[in-house]
């Protein structure tokens, strides 16, 4: 059922920098799912198969989409792509760890290095400032923070906020909250970028910005995978992932020059 | 946790707690209470303590204290006919102080006093006193220290000599320009000359008596010698009180009997009581053991501090009760952010640590108002009433030591209930 994975040609994308920071070549599969199932018992007779053994692999650099009804399970595959969540049965490889496995703290360790999160509601800390809420990832990498100071303020002006730096979250509009959250989630320089609905709570025009921003890190060449219900976000990805009950449905595959990337 | 982590999960700590001034103000107040109970309490307690320790250890740990003390009424009433102008004859006589020296083992000196209160005249100065008949050895019995001159020698008791010394208040008061010594002051119809100067080791019994209910400063007391007492003034006191007047017959108004050391003041104790109870059929006297009595303030002062303690703990106790309820709260009310924290790579002993830290600020801030209100109260307290108050060092570190360890016992239930939530429950929380 999976697809044969493409083979960008190399030449079209600037050096990996997701891929070659975490040891992982270009194009080289960074997840595979293998009989993934994942099963909520709610009553002796009420079971729900949230994920209902799903296979899947995921190339580094690649932009996958996943769609699908409600309740297909796009959300409960993506938690636990991110590590947030564990299989009830199956397996997942990240790079070559099986991750299925792993205790709370390697997860925690998982998440805090390799993987960036871009929620549907933001997510950011209220209390902090938005250069704060940059800066949070790297503090529970141990990291002294005043080093990585010029790193998160280079970020910040990437998404287009450098002069909003001492702002709280509350001070800031929906689309720029969720810059800020594009601006955390790189900061670890992660293996992948996973975004479920991204753009769900924004108006057409920010959610275009901002999807315009996530498609830029592909092309620079981070992984991405994106819950989405926009056909119109779907056509940004080079892979949409179909999901119903469960399981996949369908994997569609687009022409690489489908990808609406503006020449470099 | 490296250091420059801790720091920043403090300062967090910190911005939480400002998010909710209110709150945390209330919060820590019940700590305040506590650690504040905690110091006040146990600086009154040391101070009462202390002035009752101090007291006793006045009177001398190795003497024992005998007085002579007026019989009940009734004895009275059988004693005398008529209401008016009666004579009674009570209290400890000469005899008596020999059978001490005599017969207790282990006694090193036996000192008899006559107490009588008299006003004392020089040139124009009147000033109540006690003129105390006494014997040469009185200061090294009773504490008090020679200033000037000499004291009382056993010459002027073979002589009956009419010489005087006088206490160091006295003196100031009756010569405020002059020096006192050969000076001659005049007690009832007899002039004495002063021939030393002393400084005493005040007695608390005699300032309650005379100091407070007639008025009399404590350190006026003039010593003459005992047997000048007994022939200037005879053994019968005269004593006009409320419109009657009633005469005295009383020998020695205090014996103090000297012990060689602290073993012989217990077993003497017993061995007195029968001996002075064979002569005496009435309860005219009576009998003080410091040694005894410090005992007693010992084992008081220990009680006291276990009520005080008990009660501050429980204060402290609530206190904590309080900041758990808080912080339990504040972990529901900040599930979403414990679940971002988590995604973005927070194990779960960050979380854990992140609460404690909150809950310990929370705790030792309301520690150091409490330590800063537990020191100025006793203060307070000494300033606006008699009492003695001592904060005592190891009060402060225990009471702030507490609210430390109050933090950490009532923040760890919260902090570990933040750390277990499933991270994907806690985001999807509203
Ligand atoms: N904690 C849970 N307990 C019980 N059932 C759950 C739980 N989480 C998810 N489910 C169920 O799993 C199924 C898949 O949920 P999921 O959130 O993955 O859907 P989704 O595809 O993301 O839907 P949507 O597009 O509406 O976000 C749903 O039927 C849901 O009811
Ligand atoms: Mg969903």
């Amino acid at each position: 059922m999976s697809s044969v994975p493409p083979k960008p040609s190399s030449a079209r994308r600037p050096s990996g920098r997701a891929g070659a920071a975490a040891g992982t070549a270009f194009g080289e599969s960074i997840i595979r799912l293998e009989a993934l199932q994942k099963t909520y018992v709610l009553g002796e007779e009420n079971i729900v198969r949230a994920l209902d053994g799903v296979d899947l692999t995921i190339h580094a650099g690649s932009f996958v989409a996943i769609m699908g009804p409600s309740g297909s399970g796009k959300s409960t595959m993506l938690n636990i792509l991110g590590c947030l969540d564990r299989p009830t049965a199956g397996r997942y490889f990240l790079g070559t760890e099986d991750v299925s496995r792993m205790s709370d703290d390697a997860l925690s360790e998982v998440r805090g290095r390799r993987i960036g999160f871009i929620f549907q509601s933001y997510n950011l800390i209220a209390q902090l400032t938005v250069l704060e809420n940059i800066q949070v990832p790297l503090f529970y990498r141990g990291q002294d923070i005043k080093t990585s100071r010029d790193r998160c303020v280079e970020l910040a002006k990437l998404v287009g906020l450098g002069d909003r730096l001492t702002h709280r979250p509350s001070q800031l509009s929906g689309g720029q909250q969720q810059r800020v959250a594009i601006a955390r989630s790189l900061v670890n320089d992660p293996l992948m970028i996973l975004a479920d609905e991204p753009t769900g709570n924004l108006d057409s025009k920010t959610g275009t910005e901002v999807l315009g921003l996530i498609s830029r890190l592909n092309q620079d060449g981070k992984t991405i995978v994106l819950v989405t219900h926009d056909d119109k976000v779907a056509e940004r990805a080079q892979r949409v992932v179909r999901m119903k009950d469960g399981r996949i449905d369908r994997d569609e595959q687009r022409a690489p020059n489908a990808t609406a990337a503006p020449a470099r | 946790m490296i250091p420059y982590q801790f720091l920043i999960t403090v300062r967090l700590g910190f911005k939480s707690l400002k998010l909710h001034k209110l709150r945390s103000a209330l919060t820590m107040l019940g700590i305040i209470f506590g650690v504040c109970s905690v110091i006040a309490m146990l600086a009154i307690g040391e101070g009462a303590s202390y002035e009752a320790q101090e007291a006793i250890k006045r009177l001398g740990s190795n003497n024992i204290l005998i007085r002579s003390l007026k019989p009940p009424e009734q004895a009275r009433q059988q004693g005398a006919g008529s209401r008016r102008g009666f004579q009674i004859k009570y209290g400890l006589t000469y005899d008596d102080a020999g059978r001490l020296l005599g017969t207790i083992p282990g006694v090193s000196r036996v000192l008899p006093m006559r107490i009588i209160r008299e006003n004392v005249r020089f040139q124009r100065t009147e000033i109540p006193c006690q003129v105390i008949g006494t014997l040469p050895f009185y200061p090294e019995v009773a504490g008090a220290t020679l200033v000037r001159g000499r004291f009382l020698a056993y010459y002027d008791e073979e002589h009956m000599e009419n010489v005087c010394v006088i206490t160091t208040g006295l003196a100031r008061q009756l010569f405020p320009y002059q020096d006192p010594l050969n000076h001659a002051i005049k007690i009832a119809t007899f002039y004495y000359r002063v021939i030393g100067i002393v400084q005493e080791r005040s007695q608390p019994e005699q300032r309650s008596q005379a100091g407070k209910m007639e008025g009399q400063p404590l350190d006026n007391n003039v010593y003459i010698p005992l047997n000048t007492s007994r022939t200037r003034f005879g053994e019968i006191l005269f004593r006009r009180s409320a419109g009657s007047f009633e005469a005295e017959e009383v020998q020695l108004h205090q014996v103090t009997v000297q012990m060689r050391d602290l073993a012989s003041v217990e077993t003497a104790d017993p061995q007195i009581r029968t001996l002075l109870g064979r002569f005496h059929e009435d309860n005219d006297y009576e009998i003080i053991v410091p040694l005894q009595l410090l005992r007693q303030a010992e084992q008081t002062k220990r009680i006291f501090n276990i009520v005080l303690g008990s009660i501050a703990a429980i204060s402290l106790l609530v206190g904590g009760i309080g900041i758990m309820n808080i912080m339990l709260a504040t972990v529901t009310e900040r599930t979403r952010e414990i679940g971002i924290r988590r995604a973005l790579g927070a194990k779960k002993a960050d979380i854990t640590m992140q609460f404690l830290v909150e809950t310990v600020v929370l705790a030792v801030g309301g520690g150091l108002v409490g330590v800063a209100v537990g020191i100025i109260t006793p203060v307070l307290v000494s300033h606006l009433t008699t009492m003695k108050t001592i904060v005592t060092l190891w009060s402060v570190l225990l009471a702030f030591g507490i609210s430390g360890a109050v933090g950490v016992i009532f923040g760890l239930y919260p902090a570990k209930a933040a750390a277990d939530l499933d991270p994907i429950e806690a985001l999807r929380h509203e």
